[in-house]
């Protein structure tokens, strides 16, 4: 009966529709539109509703939810939640302002809104903020906590100085052309000792193999030409680049996607997709003086991140 | 067997076959609907004991705290703070694991504060034959407890007032359309499931539960084929006043080549009936006068009149080479207290069939209890299968609220579907099976139930086996 549920799902993953990429516009926003398109797709096509044909970007949003809930306990960031005089077990994150980057049709955005948190998803692609809009305009609950706005970083980031408790950039910055001006920006709109959280993919043989090699090409479960692995990044140089830029690296945690099971969970390689949990210092740091995150503590969360790990 | 095949093998493929399907099933009666706005995010269907043993299980869980939940029931309020002298003729065998649910929830406690009656052996045998076999955890534990319905009714309705804040009751409401979403979202239709009511109101919710018993309405909405077939039996229900005061803690059940004939204690001075036989002989129970009625079930305990010496010789020489082997093996058989009295008005009597539904699950919508499966009570299953779906089914949603999923979303609703349909499948069929062998009292299969019998009582590992997958 497992070997059923994974096989439907493993065919359902080769006949999903491909992407296309539209045309215009400098290399890093054509590939954010291609990206963006197979999210905004979800919700318009797949016969298997939105989260069924793209259940492998549900699970990572899962997990990142669950990543988000999780270090956010654990952390000194305690008194966020506790911030909230009706902080109730069923709604962890109320009274959390998150800010989700690269929202696309809300995969990430309509979890963390269930859980409690004031959520504002943007996204340069219209057609995806359209959709996002109409998927949440039905649940009363999601339609007061999101909010979705057309636009990218740079275009809220005078207006929003020091707003947000939480930034989520989910498979994103492996889409931006300029990394460290976005690392900036997401400096200035978060709160101080607000947490940073990235998920994307690691600069290494084996994720050309099989994220876009095997994903891409063969067995299509992303669309052609959505990742370009020059713009991968390796866990060392994007903590370099946070340290530099204000942000103190609390986790990095490595992340396997099972294709049969269609399921993610936490590991301790990070050679494919990684996550990792920044928060924002109260003073910029030199790139001398950086501390590294202490080895007890990254234990500490890997530990009780693969506590749960499938969901 | 067959039956068994295919109804296992369509449970396999339906999920291929009738998730890819996407296709709308309306049952649309013309009421004028009247929308709430409001979406609940659970809606069960059916007020019985799975029913509200399922809201009250959401209710009460920590991760549904900011959730809405309704239960709906065609029926009136059923509470009583003070019970009736008499016993109900309706009880059921509850397993320690359905206990452990009862009490995850508090509502075990008001059980406890009622009415109920633990049992520690259960002694089981054979009327053609001696063969016989006895199920006891050593004495130390209780193997499960006989409670009345109405009592557990009573508790789940406490529980329930618990979390009001929570959990919403509509009685007397009764749903007469449901409609379905499309599994794929178009744009500007509700992707929630649609429920009429007969009183005209339209509600919305993430995710229906059926647990409306064994015609459900929301599992032939769904167009969810059900296997099913009648036995050629009905159950006979009685309370009966024992003759004599009596440390009244073991099941008794005996196999009547008609059917099985079990008392279950209800106290030291009562036990309930439950006699599963043929359709003529139970009217015929119903109809005689009590000082009958209670001699002919006397004598179905205690009489051999089905021995045959062939049988009888077949078995004792089994049974020697067994006690050869394993000295601890063999145990005497004993008898069942006498009856010596049946509560007036308390014999009633109910058709038996068998029915598995072969999808439990389908977007936004899950069956449990009786509207998925439906047995023959000789082993005392029946509601134990339904909270045991409770158990799973809480469990899945209650990971899935944790991460903040959509509760109606089909993945999790297919874990629990696979893990409830491999456990309910295989009881479902050794249920029918034990049936089946002990409705004849053709000598082949006798003997080869007898020496299976005491094979079984013999071997302590199968027992324990046995045990603890029907106290789950």
């Amino acid at each position: 009966m497992w070997g059923c549920g994974g096989l439907s799902r493993a065919a359902r993953a080769l006949v999903a529709p491909r992407g296309r990429s539209s045309g215009a516009g400098p290399p890093g926003r054509r590939l954010w539109a291609a990206a963006g398109d197979h999210y905004g797709q979800a919700f318009q096509r797949g016969p298997g509703g939105f989260s069924e044909n793209y259940r492998w970007k549900m699970q990572l949003t899962s997990n990142s939810t669950r990543f988000v809930c999780l270090t956010e306990m654990k952390s000194s960031i305690d008194t966020l939640l506790n911030m909230s005089s009706d902080h109730q077990l069923g709604s962890p994150l109320s009274g959390v302002k998150i800010l989700d980057v690269g929202c696309g049709g809300g995969l990430l955005s309509e979890p963390l809104g269930r859980l409690g948190a004031s959520v504002t998803g943007i996204d340069p692609l219209e057609d995806n903020i359209r959709t996002a809009e109409q998927h949440k305009s039905f649940d009363p609950v999601l339609a007061k906590r999101i909010q979705y706005k057309p636009c990218s970083l740079e275009d809220i980031v005078e207006e929003a100085t020091e707003t947000f408790d939480v930034i989520v950039a989910s498979e994103v910055v492996e889409h931006v052309a300029d990394l460290e001006t976005f690392i900036k920006y997401c400096y200035q709109v978060l709160k101080p000792e607000g947490s940073l959280f990235i998920t994307t993919i690691n600069k290494t043989q084996l994720s050309y193999i099989l994220g876009i090699v095997v994903a891409e090409r063969i067995m299509g479960i992303v669309p052609e030409g959505t990742h370009d692995w020059e713009k991968f990044i390796s866990p060392e140089e994007l903590e370099c680049l946070l340290d530099s830029n204000g942000f103190l690296v609390k986790t990095v945690n490595g992340m396997s996607y099972n294709p049969l099971s269609g399921s993610w969970s936490w590991t301790e390689s990070t050679s494919i997709n990684y996550a990792v949990h920044a928060v924002k210092s109260r003073v910029k740091e030199q790139s001398s003086s950086r501390e590294p995150p202490s080895e007890t503590d990254k234990e500490e969360h890997l530990a009780e991140a693969s506590a749960s790990t499938t969901v | 067997m067959a039956v068994w095949v295919s109804a296992g093998g369509c449970g396999l493929l339906s999920p291929i076959r009738g998730r890819l399907r996407a296709a709308v099933l309306a049952w649309r009666v013309p009421v004028r609907a009247a929308g709430t706005g409001l979406v609940y995010d659970v809606v069960v269907s059916g007020g019985g004991m799975v029913g509200s043993a399922m809201a009250a299980a959401l209710g009460h869980d920590v991760h549904f705290r900011e959730k809405k939940i309704l239960l709906l029931e065609a029926g009136p309020r059923k509470v009583s703070d003070s019970l009736p002298e008499s016993y109900s003729n309706r009880v059921s065998s509850i397993s320690p694991g359905s206990a452990t649910l009862l009490s995850s929830f508090g509502a075990w406690d008001h059980v406890c504060s009622l009415r109920f009656k633990p049992f520690r052996r259960m002694q089981v045998w054979d009327a053609c034959s001696e063969a016989m076999i006895i199920f006891d955890k050593n004495n130390l534990e209780d193997m499960g407890y006989v409670v009345e319905n109405d009592v557990i009714m009573s508790a789940l309705t406490k529980q329930l007032d618990a979390v009001s804040d929570r959990v919403e009751v509509l009685y007397r409401s009764r749903a007469v359309g449901y409609t379905w979403p499309l599994t794929c979202h178009l744009s500007d239709t509700s992707p929630w499931v649609k429920i009429d009511l007969a009183d005209g109101r339209r509600l919305e919710t993430k995710l229906l539960i059926g647990a409306d018993g064994q015609n459900s309405m929301v599992r032939k909405a769904a167009g969810i084929q059900n296997i099913h077939y009648q036995y050629d039996q009905s159950a006979v229900v009685a309370t009966l006043h024992l003759s004599e005061a009596t440390d009244n803690n073991v099941a008794w059940q005996r196999f009547l080549p008609s059917g099985p004939i079990a008392l279950l204690p209800l106290s030291d001075t009562a036990s309930s009936l439950v006699w599963s036989t043929s359709h003529e002989h139970a009217s015929e129970l119903l109809s005689m006068d009590e000082e009958s009625f209670v001699d002919t079930i006397n004598s179905a305990f205690w009489s051999n009149l089905h021995h045959s010496d062939f049988i009888d010789t077949a078995g004792s020489v089994f049974r020697s080479a067994i006690s050869l082997l394993m000295p601890s093996g063999t145990a005497t058989r004993q008898l069942p207290p006498s009856i010596a009295t049946v509560e007036p008005k308390s014999r009633a009597v109910f058709p038996l069939g068998m029915g598995h539904a072969t999808e439990y699950v389908r977007h936004r919508m899950a069956l449990i209890g009786d509207a998925a499966h439906r047995v023959h009570p000789l082993a005392g299953q029946g509601v134990n299968m339904g909270f045991g779906d409770i158990a799973c089914l809480t469990h899945h949603l209650s990971t899935a609220a944790f991460n903040g999923k959509d509760l109606g979303s089909i993945k999790h609703l297919l874990q629990f579907e696979t893990e409830r349909q491999r456990h309910n499948l295989s009881l479902m069929a050794a249920i029918d099976l034990l049936k089946r062998l002990y409705s004849t009292s053709v000598a082949p299969f006798v003997l080869l139930r007898t020496w299976g019998l005491q094979t079984t009582h013999a071997l302590s590992p199968v027992k324990e086996q046995i045990m603890s997958f029907a106290s789950k």
